[in-house]
């Protein structure tokens, strides 16, 4: 019998693990939007010294958890579990981060979804208590992902009005089985969802029935209502995504708007020319470590659901035809237990 | 989990109503206006090789070759993505867009080596058209063949 198990989806922790620390870096286009203030580390230089784009954000996932564990006074030696991934093939830039820095690694593809899909693993191993100390690292790069993903960056095409820019960053959490919080009490696990959208230029259509169902479900589960809530944040929908969920929510009931905020939306200002807004699994990992985490620490918002949203495409499923599958997972962070 | 058409055809409509609309008459302009200007570029030299003494013939080839020339040093300098995303169209067909389609892969792919990297993927978008510019010119030549 599981007894933590709340509903169809969603897990309560008995043992809530605390937030500790947060480490995030960003490119230079990130450093120049609206939420710069809050990032650890922002590149001037989008290779960060290295021969490749691939290396570079490899490095950029490294030095992430190295904030991270700056900020926490900790030593990588007493981290238990690295969870982590990234949008690459094989996730060469957790793998190979996870090479040097030479911890028991866990790796994880939930496309842009890892960030939540690492911290509700992380959370359920500290309260099933085999561990005490847990990173949940994320990374992607503008460059990377077009070129695996689309087309080379010198080719001169237009990108439609409904695409999305990869954020160029890395953000890393430590959770630990003690501390003051804030906490992570529940998490609800999404399903794949797909609701036969083929177009890799629209990943909020693809991937607003999954955060819809995401949201939906963990209410049901919880109980909760909206208004227990001060914020509710998805990773990367984007204007065209954040629209066609909150008239997904509001057909089924849920008025979200008014407590409603999108990664993809906020780190971009509008003058940046990134279209419908960011994604990448690093956009809900630097906004999420970098000003989220000092919202909440500075007592804006006490209790928060955040689900990061993913697109599960790759490039030979959208050649063959394939519609592209969404999923979204969602914790809520709370600043009492 | 079985798809469900009905749902999908209703999601479907919910989704189009919020994706903006690509503004498509200033897009036909830019790409008249920039296809045009290069189009001006390729006849300026067309006259000047012509000037210079050059046979019709002679003179096409080496237009060819300049603009080849300027499109793919625009790519490598880095300012033909940005005349391509306004100009579309207009700087895709011309044969400078097909230059650029041929130098932006192969410095992109570099660092995967000379041979599968640069060389191989050279071709990745240049390759459909040549395959399919040379398919119907030999099946327009054979037709022409049969028909005269």
């Amino acid at each position: 019998m599981a007894e933590k198990k709340l509903g169809t989806q969603t897990v309560k922790f008995k043992n809530p693990p605390s937030i500790i620390a947060g480490g995030t870096i960003v490119g230079p286009k990130e450093g120049e939007g609206p939420l710069r203030d809050y990032f650890d580390m922002i590149l001037v230089d989008d290779t960060y010294g290295e021969k490749s784009w691939e290396k570079a954000e490899s490095k950029m996932f490294q030095d992430a958890v190295n904030l991270a564990l700056k900020k926490a006074n900790l030593k990588i030696s007493e981290i238990d579990y690295l969870l982590g991934g990234d949008l690459l093939n094989q996730i060469i830039s957790a793998n190979f981060a996870a090479r040097q820095l030479n911890v028991p690694h866990f790796g994880l593809y939930g496309a842009c979804s890892t960030m939540t899909e690492g911290l509700t693993l992380g959370a359920m191993l500290i309260d099933g208590g085999y561990a005490d100390y847990i990173i949940a690292a994320t990374s992607s790069h503008f460059s990377t992902a077009e070129r695996q993903f689309r087309y080379p960056l010198e080719q001169g095409i237009q990108r439609p009005f409904t695409s999305q820019w990869t954020v160029t960053g890395a953000g890393a959490t430590i959770l630990a089985s003690t501390g003051e919080g804030p906490y992570i009490t529940h998490a609800t696990t999404g399903k794949v969802v797909d609701l036969g959208m083929k177009d890799a230029n629209n990943m909020g259509a693809a991937m607003a029935p999954a955060a819809a169902d995401t949201i939906i479900t963990h209410f049901k589960d919880t109980g909760f209502t909206i208004e227990d809530y001060d914020l509710i944040m998805t990773g990367d929908m984007g204007r065209v995504g954040r629209d066609i969920l909150l008239e997904l929510l509001y057909k089924e009931g849920y008025d979200i708007e008014s407590k409603y905020k999108d990664c993809g939306i906020e780190i971009f200002d509008e003058s940046q020319d990134v279209h419908s807004g960011g994604s990448g699994a690093a956009c809900s990992a630097v906004v999420l470590n970098g000003w989220l985490l000092s919202q909440i620490q500075n007592g804006v918002y006490k209790k928060v659901l955040f689900m990061a949203t993913g697109a599960l495409l790759s490039p030979t499923s959208s050649q063959q035809g394939e519609s592209i599958p969404g999923i979204a997972h969602a914790i809520t962070i709370s600043t009492t237990l | 989990m079985e798809r469900d058409v009905k749902k999908e055809q209703e999601y479907k409509n919910i989704a189009q109503k919020y994706e903006p609309k690509p503004a498509l008459l200033k897009n036909v302009v830019m790409a008249f206006v920039v296809g045009g200007l290069i189009s001006d570029i390729g006849q300026f030299f067309l006259n000047f090789y012509l000037s210079r003494g050059y046979s019709m013939q002679d003179a096409n080839t080496l237009v060819s070759i300049t603009m080849v020339f300027l499109g793919a040093f625009l790519t490598g300098i880095g300012v033909y993505d940005d005349i391509g995303k306004f100009a579309g169209a207009g700087s895709i067909v011309p044969i400078t867009g097909f230059a650029n389609s041929i130098v932006s892969p192969a410095m992109e792919f570099k660092r995967e080596g000379f041979v599968f990297g640069a060389a191989a993927k050279m071709f990745t978008i240049a390759g459909p058209v040549i395959v399919y510019g040379v398919s119907t010119s030999i099946i327009i030549g054979l037709i022409y063949y049969f028909l005269k």
